[in-house]
């Protein structure tokens, strides 16, 4: 069964055994507007909690996306480069970035659950 | 009496709506207009022999294709270059309230004056015996902007403000090489202009952001915290882009002198105090001074722009080559640093040649016209017409840091607008159809929503008061929750609002012939 | 002053409506100590336009403009002859006073010369895209050296000792902040062997054709030699009517194309301002550094253009942008688009190949000179001759007798004192020659 978590930069990350998928929000992608473009991270790449990962960019804004949790980059969402609207389309669906292969689960267990990311949401 | 018996008209006529399609696609004065290359082939609009060489000294090299340009006279060219200029805004035609761009006016004297053959039509490396009143007009610009910023040296070369920058950090970094220290870390405020950070990132140091205050200062306390043995510099903009002077600049300069640190200064701003406050007595180490804001050199559509950077005594014997002298037999170019007078380190070179010219003849030009007394009332009227407009607005619109004064610009956020669902973006596309290049739209960052509105010294009362009237009435209605001329702004423009997404998703950044067209040809 | 419309009463009545006393307190967040009276400026006062016309007419005529001498300077500018069309278009108010092109629905007459331009630069360059221009071909090969490494993530270039000494040293000022810069021997009259110097370090190397000295270089070995080992080739062009007659980087294999554009549209002005020109391949698109314009639509579907990919720009994506450059070189880049469009494919190539021509009678002239030897054989309109005596003090010599004799390499460059570098373009004349040659016998 899969997990989501949520960080205070606004990505999601699901976790389904060993391997977790990482997306921006349907808030994020609300807030950026349009996407334009994605830069992806390639496979084997290794990310730190909080280190830059990836890049969204809309057409005034450019973002960085950072791993929530540390690990192996497995695989990257290649779809973005030809179809950038898939993030506003569906941000927590086939809009997701990469795979990682988790270091360390409890960097995972420590992010916001749903209704913890809700509640900090409202807070903003 | 004599009667109309050619049956001509007197009346105007019907009303022709608005809406109607015309045969041409033309509207009136609006011309739509194709690109060059689909205009026309095979004509010239220069007449030049059509000379036959032989091969035997290109060496093998002769392009063996088409270059694939078009060919047209020279009334086609004129006419499709006019066409074009009609789809522009322009100061010469409106008021061009675009926050820290300073879009003052342009004397067509200075324009003359760049285009004597003495200025226009000189080498840059003919002999310098030849050069000499060139020579001499950069070194009295040098005067005027060493005396107007009470700094005891400026470097000519930087072609804009941010390559001015890059020049005032390398010579930063120059210093403390030379001190045998390595620092690393630059501090800028989040109000800056994009090309603080970019310049320092540029110029291989770390960027570590200070944050603003509610009242749109830099955090003088947050910036002494963060200073240490290895910040090179800070980069703080004076008056900053918030419109407001930074009061605590002796304070802050001499704090980060103590720490072993430099003062960069972003000039941009400097056409609010120029003529009325050194830059030298506040204890700033380097700052450029764009001579297309404060000494009205054209923006000519984005360029060119120049940056000459003044600098302090601790920063100057590392001002970049080539370096002017004068001795008895006149004026010289130093071009390389092996020849450089004692005590010169020069860091480098910005760029081929001595600087943008063209630029210095037009802002000494803009100086001797002015002079000291009317650069200062230059200053002081560009701050005077900005507070007008902060008063005459700020029950109207919302002001985030207060009742002012401001100084040479007039900060408003967008909470005002609340409620209403037009936004900044909305609010200035319709000053659009009232005739007015919007201002400056979101930014600086640190305001939500920011318009940042800066009138110049070139506006009369009369033209301030009939934008003030419009403005006005822009709020209001916006307020009001009348929001037709919003929604969708601008309507009366050359284009609506153009799809920037699918410019950035798909990008066309040239034309290309159609391959269907060109197959049946 | 005729420059300031507010009057007297003006500014008392707004102060009114301010609620300030004076004009001194709007600066009253500026510290009291540093506001200065105006008679602390050693400076003059204000002028009459009669006045400052006749000051700086005086300082012009102290300086011998190129067209008023047999003149013979090339060495990154060149004298052309600009069609009187070219000015008078690019000082419309509307082109002259008007802001980046921000809000395009009133500013498509910039953005669509801007489209113009990118599409002549990368027609010329032979290249698949261009930007908006930079600065001036030296700074644009510093962007093109940046960019390079930024692509390969390696730090080293290796400059061509025929790159224009200005342009190398601009270079090392700026890319050397990021890795290693090394420059061959300068070889004039031939071609360095850069090749070996490549190796799996090399980020770019930068070869100028024709070179300083005026010298055709071949590119293409160049290109397979650095792609082979993953760098990029960065092709510097100085003299861009050349492209009018010769093979473009692009189709010799370069990567990056950084050119000065002056010789089109633009006059000498003692240096600037200039165009850089730079072009790429589209898969380099991103690393690009400067504004770029491309094509879309508005809300009513009709063709419109927009600065796009804004993204990469400082304004955006500040320290991480791909360049801190904002202003750029606008309004000669109308000016390099009207000359452009006014010559046409037919006008360039005719330009091209009299500049040639002009070259060739300018060799064979200076080659008959006892003593004087032709050093660069295979070139464009530009070239080097190897004189008896040091070239600087005969320059000087013949400039205080009215010929501008062109510019010895000793100003660019230590150690080569004897090298005179002479341009000759449509501007020549057979008049010229003559005065040229006769001066030199005399000198040498």
């Amino acid at each position: 069964m899969s997990e989501v978590r949520y960080t205070d930069q606004h990505e999601w990350i699901r976790l389904d055994g060993d391997e977790a998928t990482v997306g921006i929000t349907k808030y994020a992608a609300e807030a950026l507007g349009d996407v334009v473009f994605v830069e992806l991270p390639a496979s084997g790449k290794a990310v730190s909690a909080g280190g830059e990962a990836a890049v969204v960019e809309s057409v005034k804004a450019a973002s960085d996306i950072y791993a929530p949790a540390g690990g192996t980059v497995t695989s990257a969402n290649s779809a973005l480069e030809a179809a950038p609207s898939k993030v506003n389309e569906d941000p927590e669906g086939e809009g997701w970035f990469f795979k990682l292969k988790l270091s360390n689960k409890d960097e995972f267990a420590k992010l916001m659950d749903a209704a913890a990311y809700a509640k900090f949401l409202e807070s903003l | 009496m004599s009667m109309n018996n050619q049956g001509r008209p007197s009346g105007s006529g019907e009303a022709f709506p608005a809406s109607i399609a015309t045969i041409s696609g033309d509207r009136g004065l609006d011309h739509e207009e194709g690109l060059i290359f689909e205009l026309g082939h095979g004509a010239t609009g220069v007449d030049l022999p059509d000379v036959q060489i032989s091969e035997s000294r290109l060496g093998g090299a002769r392009r063996s294709g088409a270059i694939g340009l078009p060919g047209l006279s020279e009334p086609e060219v004129i006419r499709h270059y006019v066409r074009l200029s009609r789809k522009n805004y322009a100061i010469d035609s409106g008021l061009y309230p675009l926050g820290s761009c300073t879009m003052k006016h342009n004397p067509r004297l200075n324009e003359k004056m760049a285009r004597l053959p003495g200025f226009g039509d000189l080498h840059p490396l003919a002999p310098q015996s030849t050069t000499q009143g060139a020579l001499e007009a950069i070194s009295q610009l040098m005067n005027w902007l060493t005396t107007l910023t009470g700094m005891p040296a400026v470097a000519m070369s930087p072609k804009a403000g941010a390559h001015g920058e890059l020049c005032g950090l390398l010579a930063i970094r120059t210093a403390i090489q030379a001190r045998g220290e390595d620092r690393k870390r630059i501090l800028v405020p989040e109000s800056a202009h994009g090309t603080n950070p970019a310049t320092a990132a540029f110029a291989g140091f770390t960027v570590d952001e200070v944050p603003a205050l509610s009242n749109g200062r830099v955090d003088a306390e947050a910036l002494k915290a963060k200073l240490g043995p290895d910040v090179a510099a800070i980069m703080l903009t004076n008056p900053n882009t918030c419109g407001l002077f930074e009061g605590e600049i002796v304070d802050i300069a001499k704090a980060v002198h103590e720490a072993g640190a430099y003062f960069y200064c972003d000039g941009a701003n400097f056409n609010a105090i120029a003529g009325k406050v050194r830059p030298g007595d506040l204890g700033i180490d380097a700052m450029h001074i764009n001579l297309h804001k404060t000494f009205s050199t054209p923006h000519g559509g984005g360029g060119p722009g120049a940056g000459p950077v003044v600098l302090s005594d601790r920063l100057a014997a590392y001002a970049p080559i080539p370096l002017l002298v004068a001795d008895k037999n006149g004026f010289r170019l130093i071009e390389d640093a092996a020849d450089a007078p004692k005590g010169a380190k020069p860091f480098g070179r910005m760029c081929a040649f001595h600087g943008q010219m063209g630029m210095f003849t037009r802002a000494l030009t803009y100086m001797l016209s002015h002079g000291r007394d009317g650069v200062r009332q230059a200053s002081e009227d560009a701050v005077l017409s900005a507070n007008y407009i902060l008063a005459s607005l700020k029950d109207v619109m919302s002001a985030p840091f207060g009742d002012g004064p401001c100084m040479h610009e007039a900060l408003f956020d967008d909470s005002f607008l609340d409620g209403t669902g037009v936004t900044t973006l909305d609010f200035a596309k319709a000053m659009i159809d009232e005739g007015y290049h919007p201002m400056t739209m979101y930014f600086p960052l640190v305001v939500h929503g920011a318009m940042l509105i800066e009138p110049t010294e070139s506006e009369s009362k009369h033209s301030l008061d009939r934008f003030i009237h419009v403005l006005r009435t822009l709020a209001t209605e916006a307020r009001e929750k009348k929001t037709e001329r919003f929604a969708g702004a601008p309507h009366l423009a050359p284009r609506r609002r153009l799809d920037e997404t699918a410019a950035a998703r798909k990008p066309v950044l040239r034309w290309k012939p159609d391959p269907l067209k060109a197959a049946a040809e | 002053m005729r420059y300031l419309p507010l009057t007297p009463d003006d500014r008392r009545a707004m102060l009114a409506k301010i609620g300030a006393a004076d004009v001194d307190a709007l600066f009253r967040d500026v510290p009291k100590s540093a506001v200065v009276p105006v008679s602390v400026f050693d400076l003059p006062d204000t002028q009459g336009e009669l006045a400052v016309d006749r000051a700086m007419s005086k300082l012009a005529a102290k300086n011998v403009a190129a067209s008023a001498a047999p003149f013979f300077c090339g060495a990154g500018a060149y004298k052309h002859h600009v069609p009187s069309a070219v000015d008078h278009l690019i000082q419309r108010s509307e082109f002259l006073t008007s802001y980046t092109p921000y809000q395009p629905e009133i500013a498509q007459g910039t953005l669509q010369y801007l489209f113009e331009f990118q599409t002549q630069v990368a027609l010329l360059t032979g290249m698949e895209v261009a930007n908006a221009s930079l600065y001036d071909g030296s700074t644009a090969t510093a962007e093109a050296v940046l960019m390079a490494q930024r692509i390969t993530k390696r730090g080293k270039a290796i400059l061509s000792g025929g790159l224009h000494p200005h342009y190398a040293e601009t270079v090392e000022t700026v890319a050397g902040l990021f890795g290693p810069v090394e420059r061959t021997p300068v070889t004039p009259g031939s071609a360095e062997d850069i090749i070996t110097l490549i190796d799996d370090q090399t980020a770019c190397v930068v070869v100028q054709s024709p070179d300083v000295f005026g010298l055709i270089r071949n590119l293409r070995p160049i290109a397979e030699a650095a792609h082979a080992k993953g760098a990029l080739l960065i092709a510097v062009v100085t003299e861009i009517v050349s492209l009018g007659l010769l093979e473009p980087p692009g189709a010799q294999g370069a990567d990056i194309v950084a050119a000065e554009g002056q010789s089109i549209g633009n006059g000498l002005n003692f240096g600037g301002p200039y165009v850089g020109l730079f072009a790429t391949r589209e898969k380099f698109l991103r690393q690009m550094p400067g504004r770029l314009c491309g094509e879309t639509v508005d809300a009513e579907g009709r063709r419109g253009f927009v600065l796009t990919l804004s993204t990469r720009e400082q304004h955006i994506r500040r320290e991480k942008a791909t360049s801190n450059i904002c202003t750029n070189s606008g309004l000669c880049t109308l000016a390099f688009t009207i000359h452009l469009s006014l010559l046409g494919e037919d006008g360039l190539t005719r330009l091209a190949r009299l500049n040639h021509a002009k070259a060739c009678a300018l060799a064979d002239r200076l080659a008959a000179l006892p003593g004087v030897e032709l050093v660069t054989n295979a070139f464009f309109n530009e070239l080097t001759v190897k004189l008896p005596k040091p070239a600087g003090p005969i320059v000087d010599a013949l400039a205080a007798k009215g010929v501008i004799a062109g510019v010895p390499a000793s100003r660019l460059m230590k150690g080569q004192d004897k090298l005179l570098i002479l341009a000759a373009t449509e501007t020549n004349t057979d008049e010229d020659f003559d005065a040229l040659v006769a001066a030199l016998k005399e000198a040498i």
